[in-house]
């Protein structure tokens, strides 16, 4: 679908394809095309696409969590989680109109310059959440009945997850480091400081774990960012048809459940030649056989829950 | 009139009495779940029909009465039709037997613990009924479950009745009641009671397939499990029979453990009792008993669902062994007449 489009079109695609990290979908699109055509965009584009994708991870380990809960029976989570979400969903609309397909990182830049109220915005979300997320240690994390449930079901070890190329929390849960914001940083990432969680138990309780630190890491990438957004221009100017010179291409960016890469052969046309997109959760899937074998049906609910998947990714 | 009819417009008129308690107790508990859990979740609740939402549940009955009662292909019609009425009737029958305050008792067996753990026993026969008879794979799993769970803690529930039992040395309600006049058996019955009463509570809410022990109608499993495939007041009725349940579970806390209608008493002839002692007894009785329904309410929006082999192994590893252990602590405190 995405040879037939010209490459502003892809970008409403990606959106679709892993609803909860529309961000880094777009960020993966866009500098795919930046670096084909050599441009380099303005430090504050990179910031605040920074921002954005970790706003974006947040708010899908808080719906995750929350679906997670739900799964496994605790009914309360899911109100918990959404409750959060909700605020970083008011940021978003308020700055691009949008709460789930944003389609607003785009080739050069961004479809127009983000609110007045971004920043006091999420100078407010900061000490909110720091203050919400230990809620969800105290309601799930410390459970009896959930680590029962969650520890030692599901086991992945390491070897497993780098050939299945288990990418993401889910991955990292392993302690196989496959964090693209450390391997292969983009945008702003060279510049904060945050820690890759690695735990190495592999079971479902440690992707669990991982990605609760990782809602903190988060927080913190935030922190250090929100003040350091520039003054400036919030795109280059770009030609309203882009043609990529002749060639192949790659670029990968770390979504909330994974790697994401981007492959395009141009011909130099206005439309890719082909175009291929490595989704994480289409990896993620297939080792749900391996790790439920030998479990009872509630626990395969709750090992596919704590792969995180999304089914719009699997499917394209 | 005649003695005889005296006595059957007597039966009549009573039963109509707990039949119409029995509905509005039901409607007003499912009513009081989806507070207390929009409560817990940062949410309203039920508020638009009538003050603050209490005509909710009505609309709602309302509804289901209008409802098409869809048999599925292949069901076994009079199994299928007869398994809501069982369970419905299990918990009604109990409802008559307990003491809401002095002499406010339908009828007072002089073995009403044994009368009520037979009764609400064959609950169990109406889910298996309603789980074989839907010819669904959800229902018979969530039946066979619901079998496995409802068997196994029914030996806690008992036990700790027992417990009980052995304190107050009858098997009357009423006269367990009536030994709890100078401090309940949570309090006189020392650190045995009070674990005693805590597996009370956990088998209780087992037993209701309730909270984190779910299982037979877990949704993420089983859709709805034994009742997947029933509509309309069909369904009312199991949703009616698991409310009912859980304050029959609750009264019977209250009536063995939390001293039923008797008011709280510090020592004897202190002012505080005398002051206790003007509240009526069936506001203590319902505000003890609401007390323990919250309690069992926290359990099932707090916690996660159990799985089902962690399920027995909670029962036959943990409950069992430390409920028999309890009891013979018991016999020995009541024996050396330890207790107060």
């Amino acid at each position: 679908m995405g040879e037939s489009n010209t490459y502003q079109q892809i970008i409403h695609l990606t959106d679709r394809m892993d609803y909860l990290s529309a961000h880094q979908n777009n960020e993966a699109v866009s500098l795919l095309v930046e670096k084909a055509l050599g441009i380099e965009v303005p430090e504050r584009v990179k910031v605040i696409r920074t921002i954005l994708s970790e706003l974006g991870r947040l708010g899908s380990h808080q719906l995750w969590w929350a679906a997670f809960g739900m799964d496994l029976g605790a009914l309360t989570t899911f109100f918990y989680g959404l409750r959060d979400r909700e605020k970083i969903l008011d940021i978003f609309e308020e700055s691009f109109g949008s709460r789930l397909l944003h389609s607003y990182i785009c080739p050069g830049g961004l479809m127009n310059d983000v609110h007045p109220n971004f920043k006091t915005r999420i100078k407010e979300l900061i000490p909110y959440l720091r203050k919400k997320l230990p809620e969800y240690d105290q309601l799930l994390t410390g459970n009896v009945i959930f680590t029962e449930r969650s520890k030692n079901i599901g086991y992945m070890s390491l070897q497993d997850a780098i050939g299945y190329g288990i990418t993401g929390p889910s991955g990292r849960g392993s302690g196989f480091a496959c964090d693209i914001r450390k391997v292969e940083p983009y945008s702003a990432y060279d510049r904060v400081d945050f820690k890759e969680i690695l735990l190495t138990e592999g079971d479902t309780f440690a992707r669990y774990q991982v990605r609760i630190l990782e809602m903190y890491e988060s927080l913190k990438i935030l922190e250090q960012l929100v003040d350091q957004i520039p003054d400036g221009d919030y795109t280059v100017k770009m030609k309203p048809i882009i043609k990529l010179p002749e060639g192949e291409y790659y670029q990968r960016v770390e979504t909330a459940r994974g790697e994401l890469g981007v492959y395009v052969v141009s011909t130099g046309d206005k439309y890719p030649d082909r175009i291929r997109f490595r989704t994480p959760n289409f990896s993620n899937l297939f080792i749900i056989d391996k790790l439920a074998r030998g479990h009872k049906i509630a626990d395969l609910v709750a090992i596919s829950g704590s792969l995180d998947l999304v089914i719009p990714d699997i499917d394209r | 009139m005649s003695p005889t009819w005296v006595f059957i417009s007597e039966l009549v008129l009573v039963g109509l009495v707990f039949l119409m308690f029995y509905a509005i107790l039901g409607l007003f508990l499912v009513y009081l779940e989806r507070r207390v859990c929009a409560f817990i979740q940062n949410r309203l609740g039920p508020n638009r029909v009538g003050p603050q939402g209490i005509f909710q549940t009505i609309a709602d009955l309302i509804k289901l009465l209008f409802k098409e009662l869809f048999i599925i292909k292949n069901a076994d019609r009079f199994l299928f039709n007869l398994a809501p009425f069982i369970v419905i009737i299990a918990s009604l029958m109990a409802i008559g037997s307990l003491p809401y305050a002095k002499g406010l008792q339908a009828i007072d067996f002089n073995i009403g613990i044994f009368y009520i753990l037979a009764v609400t026993s064959l609950g169990v026969v109406g889910i298996l009924l309603a789980g074989w008879s839907s010819n669904s794979k959800y229902s018979l799993l969530g039946a066979m479950r619901s079998g496995a769970q409802i068997i196994s803690y029914e030996l806690s529930v008992g036990l700790s009745m027992l417990a009980i039992i052995i304190f107050s040395g009858s098997m009357q309600l009423s006269v367990i009641v009536e030994s709890q006049a100078n401090g309940w058996w949570i309090f006189k019955g020392h650190i045995p009671a009070f674990i005693s009463f805590i597996i009370f509570l956990i088998a209780a809410t087992a037993e209701t397939n309730r909270g984190p022990f779910d299982l037979a109608e877990a949704e993420s499993e089983l859709t709805a499990g034994f009742h997947t495939e029933y509509t309309g007041i069909r369904f009312a009725f199991f949703f009616l029979a698991e409310y009912m349940n859980m304050f029959l579970a609750a009264a019977l806390a209250t009536t063995l453990f939390l001293g039923g209608w008797m008011p709280l008493h510090f020592g004897i002839d202190t002012q505080f009792n005398h002051i206790m002692d003007f509240i009526p007894p069936v506001v203590w009785f319902f505000g003890k008993t609401f007390f323990v329904i919250y309690i069992i309410m926290l359990f099932k929006w707090t916690f996660p669902r159990l799985r089902i082999d962690q399920l027995l192994t909670l029962e036959w590893k943990y409950l069992l062994p430390i409920n028999l252990f309890n009891i013979v602590l018991i016999a020995f405190l009541v024996l050396m007449g330890w207790h107060f």
